[in-house]
């Protein structure tokens, strides 16, 4: 995708400024919830990867060894490097979780194809470990009323 | 026997396709209308298990449903030399008529789910007279690309996980889970680059745009039903689509996606079963009428 691209597609994004720190707390609680799933830690246990995660303008640093996140830190972080980053909208992020998402708003590839999600740098990783990251993104949902509601 | 044996046969027919002949697999149960059933791309017949073991479906349709080559238990032709599998709609569109004709099929029903939607909008457009109704389920002319197909072939790529892990997106939260995993275990089944080869009917060579208007829904009905959840065929695709058919049906199911009949058969019921029904009654008009 190129910056004009890129600034195009993030203009079309839904702006949800109130539901942006709540997704920001969700967020910080997803490296407790993988440690209590130990089928999906199963699932990425070949993984390890430095990839950029959340929010379209506050994403987290998340550094993944054996399947589990051993590190996440609000970017930006002084010249750290990712290798694939997966950024949508606070609203986008709001109704993934909700427990019966709407339709569009259930994958994250649905949220990429409606522009309320970004994919970016080497998607390797990524696709290698799809339903990985799937589920892993989607902890929340069972655990997030605040900001489902 | 004490043991629960479900009705539906499954038994190998000889189809030539293309000159060569083809081992098809099938399964079929019931008598009557015969109800031709297509699998989704990169899956085969067992999305159909629900429907063929339906008892009251069975009462009145012949429903069959069967494995397309390099898929299931439908092995690609002896003759094959290992070069990249690539269905056209040429072949898809000989394929079904090939098979229809191997069993003296008269007149059957055709459904079909995703690119089988998608063939039976071209059945519909060049072979209309051969088929009493014609069922696209997640069907469109066209749809919009949402990743790079060149994913599920590679070799630093696990294959079988690549393709559930793109396609589970499609199926509604709302699926049973036991449904849902059904559905992906067929994906993560294919042989390698089968479910990129029928894309390349999907996505490059059946692009029906331009032509769906000369469908005549006189000569054959055509019923199309979309999943809400289906981000790939989404329901303003199908419904682009059926504006410019005149006479087509169409219908949004609720809490369904992609693969409507696997993921939440009991769900899809509710919207087969009428469709059908109206089929059947249909026939039996026609076949009243020929005897006035």
């Amino acid at each position: 995708m190129s910056a004009s691209q890129e600034n195009a597609c993030l203009k079309r994004m839904t702006p949800s400024p109130n539901a942006t720190d709540a997704v920001i707390m969700a967020f910080a609680g997803i490296p407790a919830l993988l440690d209590r799933a130990p089928a999906l830690i199963l699932r990425g246990r070949a993984l390890d990867c430095e990839c950029l995660l959340g929010p379209l303008d506050h994403p987290f640093h998340v550094s993944i060894r054996g399947g589990r996140i051993v590190d996440l830190a609000p970017a930006p972080v002084l010249m750290r490097s990712w290798r694939f980053s997966y950024r949508a909208s606070p609203i986008a992020w709001a109704e993934y979780w909700k427990p019966a998402p709407r339709p569009g708003w259930h994958d994250l590839l649905a949220l990429t194809k409606r522009d309320e999600a970004v994919l970016e740098g080497d998607l390797h990783p990524f696709m290698t470990h799809l339903q990985y990251f799937k589920d892993m993104l989607a902890l929340p949902r069972l655990h997030h009323a605040a900001v489902a509601s | 026997m004490t043991g629960h044996i479900e009705p539906m046969v499954g038994r190998y027919v000889h189809v030539e396709i293309d000159g060569e002949i083809h081992r098809i697999y099938f399964e079929e149960n019931g008598a009557g209308i015969p109800l031709v059933c297509l699998h989704t791309a990169g899956s085969d017949g067992r999305q159909w298990r629900h429907l063929l073991a339906d008892d009251e479906f069975a009462k009145k349709f012949r429903i069959l449903a069967f494995d397309m080559p390099w898929h299931g238990k439908s092995n690609p032709p002896a003759d094959w030399n290992g070069e990249e599998y690539r269905l056209t709609t040429a072949r898809y569109t000989q394929t079904v008529r090939a098979f229809c004709k191997a069993l003296d099929l008269e007149k059957p029903v055709v459904m079909g789910c995703s690119i089988g939607g998608r063939i039976v909008l071209n059945l519909a457009i060049d072979h209309a007279a051969e088929f009493r109704a014609l069922i696209g389920l997640e069907a469109a002319d066209f749809q919009a690309p949402w990743y790079d197909t060149s994913w599920l072939h590679r070799p630093d790529v696990h294959g079988g996980e690549i393709c559930a892990a793109l396609v589970s997106g499609l199926i509604a939260p709302q699926s049973p889970e036991a449904s849902r995993r059904e559905t992906l275990w067929a994906y993560m089944q294919s042989g390698p680059g089968v479910f990129k080869g029928d894309l390349y009917f999907y996505r490059v060579d059946g692009d029906l745009r331009g032509r769906v208007e000369a469908i005549d829904t006189c000569a054959c009905p055509l019923y199309l039903l979309t999943g809400e959840y289906d981000f790939s065929c989404t329901p303003e695709d199908t419904k682009r689509t059926a504006a410019a058919i005149a006479g087509a049906s169409v219908t949004i199911m609720e809490q369904l996606g992609h693969f409507p009949m696997s993921e939440n058969p009991e769900q899809f019921r509710r919207y087969i079963a009428p469709v059908l029904g109206q089929i059947l009654k249909q026939s039996i008009l026609s076949k009243q009428g020929e005897h006035v």
